[in-house]
């Protein structure tokens, strides 16, 4: 066992770990923020994915020690206490999501976006999309949220 | 997976150090590739030795001759590179089109074409820009750097420090993606360096190679007409699901095209 350190949606927490314990499964069991899904565990889906010093990530291609020291931020971490983030919003008012299981790592994919650009064109979200899937909606009200949502975050 | 034991490296020489004295170890750098083959059991180091600390791996620069890219330089970073885009803009794209955006914030220059996927992105780039693998130990042409599939010139445990890309005069690279995962199904590397024109084909064969018919036909003409007579041949090229062999030999035809087209 190893001892790892990181802070997580903006709270400092350490834990043991082994050298083969992804950082999903640390995000999951360990500190029990089941927010973060696995869809396929081959780092095709992107279901899993978090924040890692402000970068878009697999958690379930990445090992926990990888992360030691970072800063992560987890679907858990976007809401302000009952007021749901704006790309949580434009998802919930767009209808972007059916059974939910993809969304945590759409909208974690598609903050990362925005953040990068305000103002993204219906190309530019598929484009980036490209790395999370969803077997329900079909997509076409994900790619309306995310656009609307990433204007909606410049407000 | 199964178990293993977990190093970080401060420094190349004590990655080297590392892997050098474990059962038998190797290096990370995004895990990108390695931790699926480990989740599948198709790898079962004893200890894994991570390169995510090691700074002096990662980074560009750039001067008026090279583009160099440190080995743990991520395909997101060399994609949003100014710089990059402005001396080698092939380059650039070739890293904007790997996989999607959170393997690009993860995966390596150095961990692709250590790997040597027949299917990558990058050997397309370090064998048609004829590119220099600079490791701990050496200098390793391009060219000599590919060896067959998932197989290069690195011996066990040594790792590759920057990749040292000479300036072309101009260059582009078109692929054919798999529409599921975004890897080669054939990609072409078609550039005018100062040593020649160089031709590099991912994705069909084995590893990457050059397709030497095609770098003559364009010596003396630059421009797609001038291979229109030159056939590929589908002998030892990948057959798979996703494409065979004939389909294959045709794609390189029409990539090698569009490459010198784009290459204006
Ligand atoms: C869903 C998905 C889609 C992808 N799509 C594409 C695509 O479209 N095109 C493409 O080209 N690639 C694609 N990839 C692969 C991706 O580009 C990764 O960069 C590549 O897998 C290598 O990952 P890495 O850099 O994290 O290296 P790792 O997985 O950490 O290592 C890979 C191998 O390289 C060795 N290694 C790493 N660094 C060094 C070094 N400095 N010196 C010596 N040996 C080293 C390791 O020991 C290991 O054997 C995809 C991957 C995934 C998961
Ligand atoms: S669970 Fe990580 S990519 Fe699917
Ligand atoms: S809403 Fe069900 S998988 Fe996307």
């Amino acid at each position: 066992m190893a001892t790892v350190s990181m802070t997580i949606n903006g709270k400092q927490v350490t834990g043991d770990v082994e050298g083969r314990t992804l950082l999903v499964d640390f995000l999951r069991e360990d500190q029990r923020l089941t927010g973060t899904h696995v869809g396929c565990d081959t780092s095709q889906c992107g279901a899993c994915t978090v924040h890692v010093d402000g970068k878009a990530v697999k958690s379930c291609t990445m090992l926990a020690l990888q992360a030691d020291g970072a800063a992560v931020t987890t679907i858990e971490g976007l809401a302000d206490g009952d007021v749901l983030h704006p790309m949580q919003e434009a998802f919930r008012e767009h209808h972007g999501l059916q059974c939910g299981f993809c969304t945590p790592g759409m909208i974690m994919s598609a903050t990362a976006l925005a953040a990068r650009n305000a103002a993204p064109t219906e190309a530019d979200v598929r484009h980036h999309l490209e790395g999370n899937l969803c077997r329900c909606t079909g997509y076409h009200n994900i790619v309306k949220a995310v656009m609307a949502g990433a204007r909606a975050m410049q407000a | 997976m199964y178990a293993f034991t977990y190093h970080k490296a401060e420094s190349v020489a004590d990655a080297a150090a590392k892997v050098a004295s474990a059962d038998d170890g190797v290096l990370m750098a995004g895990g990108m590739t390695l931790l699926p083959t480990m989740k599948q059991r198709l790898a079962q180091p004893s200890d894994v030795v991570d390169l995510g600390g090691v700074a002096s791996l990662a980074g560009i620069s750039v001067t008026a001759e090279t583009v160099s890219i440190g080995a743990m330089t991520t395909h997101d970073a060399v994609a949003n590179s100014a710089e990059v885009k402005q001396a080698i803009p092939a380059l650039a794209s070739l890293a904007s089109s790997i996989g999607d955006p959170m393997v690009r914030n993860r995966g390596t220059i150095g961990g692709s074409i250590a790997n040597n996927d027949p299917a990558a992105d990058y050997p397309g780039a370090v064998l048609g820009l004829g590119a220099t693998v600079v490791t701990d130990k050496r200098s390793i042409p391009g060219d000599d750097f590919f060896q067959g599939m998932f197989e290069t010139a690195l011996e066990p445990g040594e790792i590759i420090q920057r990749i040292d890309f000479p300036i072309p005069k101009k260059a582009a690279y078109v692929k054919f993606p798999n529409p599921a995962s975004r890897y080669a199904i054939v990609g072409v590397m078609a550039a005018e360096t100062a040593s020649g024109v160089r031709v590099a084909v991912t994705g069909a064969g084995p590893c990457a190679f050059r397709e030497t018919a095609m770098e003559t036909a364009l010596a003396g003409n630059f421009s797609p007409s001038a291979l229109d007579g030159v056939t590929v041949s589908p002998d030892g090229l990948n057959a798979d699901i996703h494409a065979s062999a004939v389909y294959r030999a045709h794609l390189i035809g029409v990539m090698a095209k569009r490459a010198v087209a784009a290459c204006g």
